[in-house]
């Protein structure tokens, strides 16, 4: 499928109602197109409803107007072509590693050494060896996200949906994470949409690099950002950090209209 | 064995100064018969049989009754938490009956099911049903959206979300609502025993105060003080067991 547009966001607008209050216009009009096996992410202030345009394509909530498709077919809800990780990695607390990994593993219907062996498999893709039997709530952070891709990646999904993935670790963990990310991407390729306000980073991960702007969100720039290397010493090279600026720019400004939409 | 002795050493001083006060004549025997009399009218009765027949009634309709709590309370709870009509539906009424004394419908139950085993064990089973329909709804409604979602995504339907993740999220509160249930059921056996039964542990206390053999019957009140405390460590244990993920 690499070429071809593997999911199309046709005019998407999403609106919802707080518990109290009046009704939030959270996306506004916004089309995008993401190839097969491409990496794009996904940049905005906070609250500019980029996390929500993930969710709809994950098929979690629904568009208000316009339609989403995935390999052709409208989306109607969850499904495992779809995997999806979670800033705060939403692990079963009351799984171990290999209990959590084994999860999707048992929904695809899988005979059990073929789920052991997969599962076995991820775990030690992603470093976790020798913590199979652990619970989530004895692990770091960095670990618990490891975990958590491991989950995903064992259902062997064709899009990967990223939700501020490492928001939460401290820097060193996240750019360790970062690479590591890329490397698996590099070796089993999938559809990636990467949502993150870190623009380092999603210069850094990305093919294309979507610019949105403040709530209401829409497209406003969409960045190609490919330096053909994954070495972390790109982060030092002219081009990129001239591709860091020139997004800054992009950001900064709806950073500064989001923080004047939250004064009253 | 050290550290037990020390921990159980309150008891055997209370026991202790029980003895003694009641051998020093400064508490007349009428009023509480000494220690070592309720220990051999205790062992009397269970050489009797009369303290097995009992306990073992008294302990089918706890058990039963607060089986029947857990399950239906569970599910109650979960399903408001999940479905609106329910919640809509329901929680009135949960409301109107959680601060109500359940020992009220001591003669409510008597009077439909009489003085046998299912009058206690419905007596059991609603009052007990509340505290766990409560902490069931409670965990349910605080169980993490990324997890629901998580769990759809690979593949689970939306029904099956409720057994993979809201019931394991939900199942610290329930298992805190269930002890609550575990005490209230003991309260609630022993008074409808002793107002409403023909047996049970409360109807042998009340039948052996009435015809004045207190050394008998205060053996019987140590024996449920005993089963209650016992029950509880048991509890605890199971709740530590089953929770082990928290730690």
């Amino acid at each position: 499928m690499a070429g071809t547009s593997q999911i199309v966001i046709d005019q998407v607008s999403h609106t919802y109602r707080p518990p109290r209050g009046r009704e939030v216009l959270a996306l506004q009009d916004v089309s995008l197109e993401v190839r097969g096996q491409e990496f794009i992410a996904l940049l905005g202030p906070s609250g500019c409803g980029k996390s929500t345009l993930l969710y709809l394509v994950g098929g979690f909530l629904p568009a208000t107007l316009g339609t989403i498709r995935v390999d052709g077919k409208p989306v109607s809800g969850p499904g495992p072509d779809r995997g999806i990780v979670f800033q705060h990695f939403a692990l079963f607390p009351w799984k171990t590693v290999r209990a959590n990994v084994l999860y999707g593993l048992e929904k695809l219907g899988l005979p059990r050494a073929e789920r052991e062996r997969r599962a076995q498999a991820f775990i030690d893709l992603v470093g976790l060896h020798g913590f199979e039997e652990s619970y989530p709530s004895h692990l770091s952070g960095g670990m618990k996200q490891r975990a958590a891709i491991a989950r995903t990646l064992a259902i062997d999904p064709e899009i990967l949906l990223m939700d501020e993935p490492f928001g939460a670790l401290d820097a060193q963990t996240r750019s360790l994470m970062q690479s590591e990310l890329l490397g698996i991407w590099q070796r089993s390729p999938k559809t990636v949409i990467f949502v993150t306000h870190d623009v380092q980073e999603a210069v850094y991960l990305a093919e294309r690099v979507v610019v949105m702007s403040a709530r209401p969100g829409h497209v406003k720039a969409i960045v190609d950002t490919r330096f053909g290397c994954s070495d972390p010493s790109v982060f030092k090279s002219k081009a990129f950090v001239d591709k860091v600026d020139e997004i800054w720019g992009l950001v900064r400004d709806e950073a500064l209209k989001a923080q004047g939409n939250q004064s009253p | 064995m050290k550290a037990a002795l020390v921990r159980y050493a309150p008891l055997l001083i209370l026991a202790a100064a029980w003895e003694a006060a009641v051998r020093s004549g400064v508490v007349s025997e009428l009023v509480l018969p000494s220690l070592t009399d309720v220990v051999s009218a205790w062992v009397k009765l269970l050489r009797g049989g009369d303290l097995w027949l009992n306990t073992a009634a008294s302990l089918y309709r706890t058990g039963a009754g607060l089986l029947l709590a857990i399950a239906v309370g569970g599910v109650l709870g979960i399903t408001m938490a999940w479905w609106r009509p329910v919640n809509a539906l329901a929680s009135p009424l949960v409301e109107m009956l959680y601060p109500m004394p359940k020992s009220a419908l001591i003669p409510v139950t008597a009077l439909w099911l009489g003085f046998g085993d299912g009058s206690k064990i419905l007596l059991i089973f609603l009052g007990c049903m509340l505290p766990v329909t409560l902490g069931a709804f409670n965990g349910a409604r605080a169980s993490d959206q990324a997890l629901v979602w998580s769990s759809r995504s690979m593949g689970a339907s939306r029904l099956r979300v409720l057994w993979d993740v809201v019931l394991p999220s939900a199942l610290p509160e329930i298992m805190n609502g269930v002890r609550t249930a575990l005490a209230l059921s003991f309260v609630l056996l022993v008074s409808s025993e002793l107002i409403a039964a023909r047996s049970g542990l409360g109807y042998l206390i009340g039948f052996l105060g009435e015809g004045g053999v207190y050394d008998a019957m205060f053996a019987v009140v140590l024996t449920v003080a005993f089963l209650g405390f016992f029950a509880d460590r048991v509890y605890q244990r199971l709740e530590r067991r089953v929770l082990r993920w928290r730690e």
